[in-house]
């Protein structure tokens, strides 16, 4: 544990990609399988802990500190387990009792010996729940401050160390004479320790096989369009697609070994999803890896991403939520197909290939075809992409949340490759609101107020009334404005509580925010009534008096026309990024 | 006579209406004790001054030999009255000519320990305990997650690093004063020979300390050095000069930082440190309980940093407790100073003494 810990300490430092990748490489040559393997595992964020959760580890530093000073040390630090590992007393010397049976079960040698990563996967994996705080808590006592950080970033799956699974093969393949896109090619159905994989990549065994007969493939991602990028792309080597507001989604199906077919759905990720939507997975009749969107369908119809997020509220699949939220698949590509691999194919013959299998597909609603929108200048796709309703999208309209540009000779390559495919989001809303709190933030954050609160005046006119809030953002400015605002709270905080500051809101003085977001709904959350969804700055209005600000009845005006679900999920099936998952 | 007679707290410093001085005052006053030279707490401008002979020093250096009306000059545990009010410097352990000032009258004596250290530092006079009834105590890093390594633990990162990166100058930040010097001589005890290589900022301080029969081995301008002695090298800076133009000269450095805030992960990625090192100046939080405790106060106020956390644990530790609420010692202004502080190529800086993050 305690190299591996150092190669997480040394990786959370290093800015530069190619540094990263050399510290790892160079653990990965330095230390033997089958350590190096559970090593890849927690890298790639294949390694899940599911009985340690943060609440086990506030418990267990609660049993050993002050709560206040827990509270005090926890707001500074700004991230749990670097405040329980630096906070960690050092262990009382347990007086041995002749006869007594140990408290606790270590799993691993003793005294001032290094535990090995590969121990602490086993014991973790295979307790019980009961015994997990004595064995988590000898375990800590074992190590130092480095050690325990990365022992409970390790087991809350929140290593947050700059390194993606996609960099972590990378590093496997500069142990040899692979690509990056040969390992990740392999990688899928391989498990840890991956002693084949780590044998192939130095030139000694042969390329591993995988016995998964519906593997995931590496999803292709797209980069959002900028202003200016259109000048230098021609119309005539793309296809443009609806963006649909779903979950993206990789749904597999293939005969096994025993000639049984294997159906598994997939988020974007690679986490197996099927079991939450066993009503889609048993319907499919494929055979072959198909990219598309997951939405819910009422009598052919898609719903808005607040109906599918009912569905995915629930823990617990009913017949009845199967009957209220059918599941659906919107295709737009096609991977694989009757044991073929399609990715080396240019887009137009694996649309050709997906249009062939869905129309062979059983007709239950269950699966159908992302359209290809018509265009042949970018203006004519603003013009779509602004009315997706009277340009093909028809009721479908309210779930469109952009286009898609694909190379029509683009093949399906793994990440985010610049180029071959686009994004161009619909133009978000914007208001003007004013800062009202502010918060500190967390992590890298820690010392800056980086959490704004901001309201908008509820009289008949911009300055009359009062400020009521109505969404708090964290994101959209660069850090120099991050040091800005962090500048105006510090000279114009008016009243504090605990971490958050209120800082100076009159019509006279104080800072407008130009606030961007995707949608309005209604909440009783809020005292404004309303949620932001997505909110972030667009731009700090130093220029304009808060006075001039907008006013309530002006959102109220918008949530007539914008009927969004006010948040996103977070979790596995969520499209926020996950900082391990390669995504 | 009660402690607030002897000494309170005002929007300039702690104020003694007694003895009519301040103390490390923020704003040029008539009469003003100094506790060390660190730039919040030795300002230029005062009438009067009383400091430790090498404290009186420091400043003369930083702020030219007029930097006050009239200097004078107090020994280390010489009792000396100021308007009726006993005065008497004791070290504090925190850089070179540091001291604690005790004010003793009427049978009640307060301690004003400014920033302070008890861990063993060849380039500062050792602290020592002083008994009293009321402590003043700083709390920068009074928080239990402040428990700072050994420094020799952390001076062997640095030692390692350039045995693996021996192509690779090793940029340390650490503020001009105290500090530097105090990497110096841990390097040096780590039995790192080669000349060390240090910013302008930082040449009459590491004079002046060498002057006072500090040992610090070889130590040369960075600007004097030829591209190939940079190989290697530590290379020894403010702070700011890591990020400006200055540090251009170095190619694909490895960038240190020298600083107990360096215990906290993101602030050593704020400030964009590859190889943070935890040295600290001041006391960690096992300090700052052990040291207000050999004191054997019944009350303890506190002045910067930390004052909640180090509030709340006396008042478990049984002692009436309060914080002071100061201002112009760190915290608000300074959190953005680290990034935002460039210092012009080797001309003298003013540090940033460590109480700012």
């Amino acid at each position: 544990m305690n190299r591996f810990a150092a190669l997480l300490d040394r990786l959370a430092y290093e800015p530069r990609r190619n540094g990263k990748i050399a510290f790892i490489a160079d653990y990965f040559a330095h230390t033997p399988d089958p350590e190096r393997g559970w090593a890849l595992a927690a890298l790639t964020g294949a390694l899940s802990f599911r009985n340690a959760k943060p609440g086990l580890i506030r418990q267990l530093i609660s049993e050993r500190t002050d709560l206040v000073l827990f509270a005090l040390s926890y707001d500074y630090v700004g991230d749990l387990s670097e405040t329980v590992a630096l906070m960690w007393p050092a262990p009382p010397r347990a007086m041995p009792t002749p006869g007594a049976p140990s408290p606790n079960p270590l799993p691993v040698g003793r005294g001032e010996e290094d535990v090995p990563l590969s121990a602490i996967v086993h014991a973790l994996a295979h307790m019980g729940r009961a015994e997990l705080p004595a064995v988590l808590a000898s375990l800590l006592d074992r190590l130092d401050e480095t050690g325990r950080w990365a022992l409970l970033k390790l087991i809350t799956g929140g290593l947050r160390i700059g390194v993606s699974a996609r960099l972590a093969k990378t590093a496997v393949a500069a142990l040899g004479e692979r690509t990056p896109d040969e390992i990740e090619l392999v990688w899928p159905g391989l498990k840890p320790p991956y002693e084949a994989l780590f044998a192939w990549a130095e030139g000694r065994g042969a390329r591993p096989q995988t016995d998964d007969p519906a593997p995931f493939r590496p999803v292709m991602l797209s980069h959002p369009v900028e202003d200016g990028d259109f000048g230098s792309l021609d119309p005539a080597d793309f296809r443009a697609e609806w963006k649909w507001d779903g979950i993206r989604v990789q749904a597999v199906r293939a005969a096994g070994a025993d000639g049984r077919h294997v159906t598994r759905l997939y988020s974007r990720t690679g986490e197996d999803v099927s079991t939450a939507f066993p009503d889609l997975a048993g319907a499919l009749a494929f055979d072959g890896a198909v990219d598309g969107e997951l939405l819910i369908l009422r009598e052919g119809r898609v719903q808005s991403f607040n109906v599918l997020q009912q569905r995915l509220n629930r823990k617990v699949v009913s017949p009845k939520l199967l009957t209220e939220f059918p599941a659906h698949i919107r295709a737009y590509d096609l991977l694989a197909a009757a044991g073929e691999d399609l990715r080396d194919l240019p887009f137009d013959a694996r649309r050709a290939r997906l249009e062939a299998l869905v129309a062979a597909h059983p007709r239950d609603g269950r699966i159908d075809l992302s359209p290809l929108v018509p265009f042949a200048t970018w203006d004519e796709l603003a013009q779509a992409r602004a009315d997706p309703a009277s340009h093909g999208a028809g009721a479908d309209a309210e779930a469109v949340e952009g286009v898609m540009l694909k190379r029509a000779d683009s093949f399906y390559l793994p990440g985010r490759p610049k180029g071959p495919w686009w994004k161009w989001k619909r133009d978000p809303h914007s208001v003007d609101a004013v800062l009202m709190y502010a918060q500190r933030g967390h992590g890298k954050r820690s010392s800056y107020y980086s959490d704004y609160t901001f309201g908008v005046w509820t009289g008949e006119r911009s300055g009359e009334g009062e400020l009521v809030p109505v969404g708090k953002a964290y994101f959209g400015f660069t850090d120099a404005e991050l040091m800005e605002i962090d500048r105006f709270v510090r000279r114009h905080t008016v009243n504090r509580f605990g971490p958050v500051r209120e800082v100076v809101h009159t019509a006279a003085e104080g800072l407008v925010l130009e606030v961007a977001f995707e949608g309005l709904a209604r909440s009783t959350r809020h005292r404004s009534g309303l949620a932001m969804r997505f909110p972030r700055i667009a731009r700090l209005r130093w220029d304009k008096p808060p006075g001039e600000a907008d006013r309530l009845a002006t959102l109220e005006r918008m949530i007539g026309e914008e009927g969004h679900a006010p948040r996103r999920p977070s979790g596995v099936l969520g499209k926020a990024k996950s900082p391990i998952g390669g995504a | 006579m009660r402690p607030e007679e002897l000494l309170h707290s005002t929007p300039q410093g702690l104020y003694s209406p007694a003895g009519d001085f301040f103390i490390d005052p923020t704003r040029p006053v008539a009469r003003a004790l100094i506790t060390h030279g660190h730039s919040d707490h030795a300002r230029a401008g005062h009438g009067a001054v009383m400091a430790t002979r090498r404290t009186l020093d420091i400043m003369a250096i930083r702020y030219g030999e007029g930097f006050a009306g009239t200097t004078q000059a107090a020994a280390y545990g010489e009792r000396l009255e100021v308007n009726g009010v006993g005065v008497t410097f004791h070290p504090a352990g925190h850089i070179l000519g540091s001291a604690q000032i005790a004010l003793d009258r009427q049978g009640c004596t307060i301690v004003a320990s400014g920033d302070y250290k008890p861990g063993a530092d060849p380039t500062a006079e050792p602290f020592e305990p002083v008994p009293c009834h009321v402590f003043i105590s700083e709390a920068t890093f009074g928080l239990p997650v402040f428990r700072h390594p050994d420094p020799a633990q952390e001076t062997a990162k640095l030692t390692a690093s350039l045995a693996l990166f021996p192509e690779r100058a090793h940029l340390v930040g650490a503020y001009a004063l105290g500090k530097a010097q105090r990497v110096m001589a841990l390097l040096r005890a780590a039995g790192h020979e080669r000349p060390i290589l240090i910013h302008g900022a930082m040449e009459r301080l590491t004079d002046y300390y060498r002057s006072e029969g500090i040992a610090l081995g070889a130590v040369r301008l960075a600007r004097d050095a030829a591209p190939a002695e940079l190989a290697g090298a530590v290379v020894i800076c403010p702070p700011g000069a890591m990020t400006d133009l200055w540090s251009r000269r170095f190619p694909d450095p490895v960038t240190a930082f020298a600083s107990g805030w360096m215990r906290i992960r993101a602030r050593a990625r704020q400030n964009g440190v590859e190889l943070p090192l935890i040295i600290s100046d001041h006391a960690d939080w096992d300090d700052l309980q052990a040291s207000i405790l050999a004191t054997g106060c019944e009350e303890l106020w506190v002045t910067h940093g930390q004052e909640d956390a180090l509030v709340h644990w006396a008042g478990l530790a049984g002692l009436r407790a309060r914080p002071l609420h100061m201002v112009g010692y760190g915290e608000e202004e300074a959190e953005t100073t680290a990034a935002a502080d460039t210092a012009a190529p080797d001309t003298p800086a003013p540090e940033s003494p460590e109480a700012q993050p």
